[in-house]
């Protein structure tokens, strides 16, 4: 849409410089790719595998050997926290993508259509918002026996019900627009008009509601492993680790404090930066501060 | 009025049907039936069994036959627990889950709805800044970890409360602070949020000029508005608190709701699960209702249209 000789930014670029603007953003970005980074490689750079147990390492402080101490089977905690870590933020970023595509599918969907049919699959959003969706993942954890990849489906096919509206209601308020008008009028078809018009528009609303969902949604799988549904060990997430360290954190608090620890510091980044996308995308909300 | 309710009535009887129907299609992937779990059963037995729980007829027909057990109020027994309705089952554990879940969202608004009021009406003073990252803090501290925490000071350091259980006539104080602290950073952020937004807007200023006192303003004339997004969001949030927090349920050891489905689901009690499931989706859908009526009491710019 921007055109190299336009003196403005694009709105990407834009929404990128009021985003960067404030430091405390800022931080939470760098702290996130420095997270992400940390998870993905940490592990491989390990000299102890996450699972390996050793067992006269019983529960020890931490040490120059095991920088985060052991776990009662001799486990490297450090390892044991970046290995679960990947696996929380596969599971937020997958399940998120899942939700997103879902949304921005069933809202373009509705808001082209208009209409009957807009009104009528806006309904049915209204009725899945009844749903006790949390007994449907329970019984869908049992069912399939608790694998990675249902984990994230099941948690995305849920989540998508708030993006679709929001992506229905930018659609409705787009499609009259002038330019969509002029589009249309200079011969452009159906897809071309959705491809290069519309999706674009929608990106900054999907950007920042996607990333408001990524800490719910973490938060739903470790609440899944919490209750021993979700990731089994010996495999490791965040809510694994505080299960366990949940269960022995009488004599070892610590085993309960450090995923812990991780687990906040990562869902208050992420919030911090979802307030900060949103700002970033939505000027109105920006002349509030 | 009567036709929006009526319609809210259609839709929740739609609602409540499509979660049987869903739930009835999942449990039946799950081993699981009456006799599962009994040994050395002989085939008589095991018949006898099948024909009680109606467990030889076709899926549609047990599908039918279990719409027509909601429909009629007349509700099956449960798997597991042999002899006991499920209803019964629901009347033990509801009030334990409902007992912790109207504490912990008391506790919650009391401290989330002044805690967001007095960071609106001072903007970027020292007091916004606190109350602002105390609810912060709040969301991003998960109870699965605050719960524990919790546990561990109370109950084993200071010995105040029974760490789980359900014994004592204290012991909902735990979960139910659990619940509120957490429940109370969500409310503290939408009030502040929506507080100052209201407080903009010209029928405030409105109420000023005609010389109205700055409390009545904003208890009388701003706190109506501004209450409007934390309904929306108690509506649902209530429905989940009033039926189990599962999380919590389960560091507590509560003998609630959420236990009792976790158990129903991992064990194959079809019936148990069907049952969890529908009241929980009939206690959203009235809580939905109560919450939109009463948003159209407070803001006159609402119509109920059905």
């Amino acid at each position: 849409m921007s055109n190299a000789n336009h003196p403005s930014p694009s709105p990407m670029r834009a929404a990128w410089r009021r985003l960067m603007r404030h430091r405390l953003n800022a931080w939470a970005l760098w702290f996130l790719v420095a997270l992400a980074i940390l998870c993905g490689v940490g592990p491989e750079f390990s000299p102890y595998d996450q699972a390996e147990q050793n067992l006269e390492l019983k529960a020890t402080d931490p040490s120059n050997e095991h920088w985060l101490g052991t776990d009662p089977l001799g486990r490297d905690m450090l390892t044991r926290i970046l290995h679960g870590g990947r696996v929380s933020l596969e599971v937020g970023l997958l399940a998120t993508g899942v939700a997103a595509l879902i949304g921005v599918i069933y809202g373009m969907m509705s808001g082209l259509a208009g209409g009957r049919i807009d009104s009528a699959l806006m309904r049915v959003v209204d009725i899945l918002y009844a749903f006790p969706f949390i007994n449907f993942v329970i019984l869908l954890m049992v069912i399939v026996g608790r694998e990675f990849w249902l984990i994230f489906v099941a948690i995305g096919a849920v989540e998508w019900l708030t993006m679709a509206r929001v992506v229905r209601g930018q659609v409705l308020a787009l499609k009259n627009l002038e330019f969509v008008t002029a589009a249309r009028a200079s011969g452009a078809g159906f897809w071309h008009i959705v491809w290069k018009h519309l999706l674009p528009n929608v990106t900054g609303p999907v950007i920042v509601y996607a990333s408001l969902t990524v800490p719910g949604v973490m938060l739903l799988e470790a609440a899944l492993s919490f209750l021993g549904l979700g990731i089994q060990p010996p495999d490791a997430s965040w809510g694994v680790l505080i299960r366990e360290g949940a269960n022995s954190m009488e004599t070892y608090p610590w085993m309960l404090l450090y995923p812990g620890i991780f687990f906040s510091a990562t869902l208050l980044a992420l919030n911090l930066l979802g307030d900060g996308l949103r700002d970033a995308f939505d000027p109105k909300s920006m002349s509030q501060q | 009025m009567i036709r929006f309710l009526f319609s809210r009535f259609v839709q929740g009887i739609v609602v409540i049907l499509v979660v049987i129907t869903i739930t009835f299609s999942l449990s039946q992937m799950v081993p699981g039936g009456a006799i599962r779990n009994e040994r050395n059963v002989s085939e008589e037995t095991k018949k006898a069994q099948e024909e009680y729980y109606g467990l030889n007829k076709p899926w549609i027909v047990r599908l039918g036959l279990t719409i027509k057990h909601y429909a009629t109020f007349d509700l099956p027994d449960s798997y597991h627990y042999k002899g006991r309705g499920v209803d019964e089952i629901i009347a033990s554990g509801f009030p334990v889950s409902a007992a912790v879940g109207v504490a912990g969202l008391t506790i919650a608004l009391l401290i989330g709805v002044p805690l967001g009021a007095i960071a609106a009406l001072r903007p970027n003073t020292l007091e916004d800044r606190g109350s602002t990252l105390a609810a912060t803090l709040g969301i991003c501290t998960p109870s699965m970890v605050l719960g524990p925490l919790i546990a561990m000071l109370f109950g084993l350091k200071l010995r105040w409360f029974n760490v789980a259980g359900w014994f004592d006539s204290s012991d909902w104080v735990l979960p139910a602070l659990t619940l509120g602290i957490i429940y109370s950073a969500y409310i503290a952020r939408l009030t502040r949020g929506s507080m100052r937004e209201t407080l903009a807007q010209e029928f405030i200023r409105t109420a000023r000029a005609k010389g109205a006192s700055e409390s009545s303003v904003v208890f009388l004339h701003a706190m109506k508005l501004a209450s409007l997004p934390v309904l929306n969001f108690l509506g649902p949030a209530a429905a989940g608190l009033l039926t189990g927090s599962f999380i919590v349920e389960t560091i507590f050891q509560l003998p609630g709701l959420g236990q009792f489905f976790i158990a129903a689901a991992t064990n194959g009690d079809h019936q148990l699960t069907i049952a969890i499931s529908t009241f929980y989706a009939a206690l959203i859908v009235g809580f939905n209702l109560l919450v939109d009526i009463l948003q159209a009491l407070l803001n006159p710019r609402i119509r109920l249209q059905s």
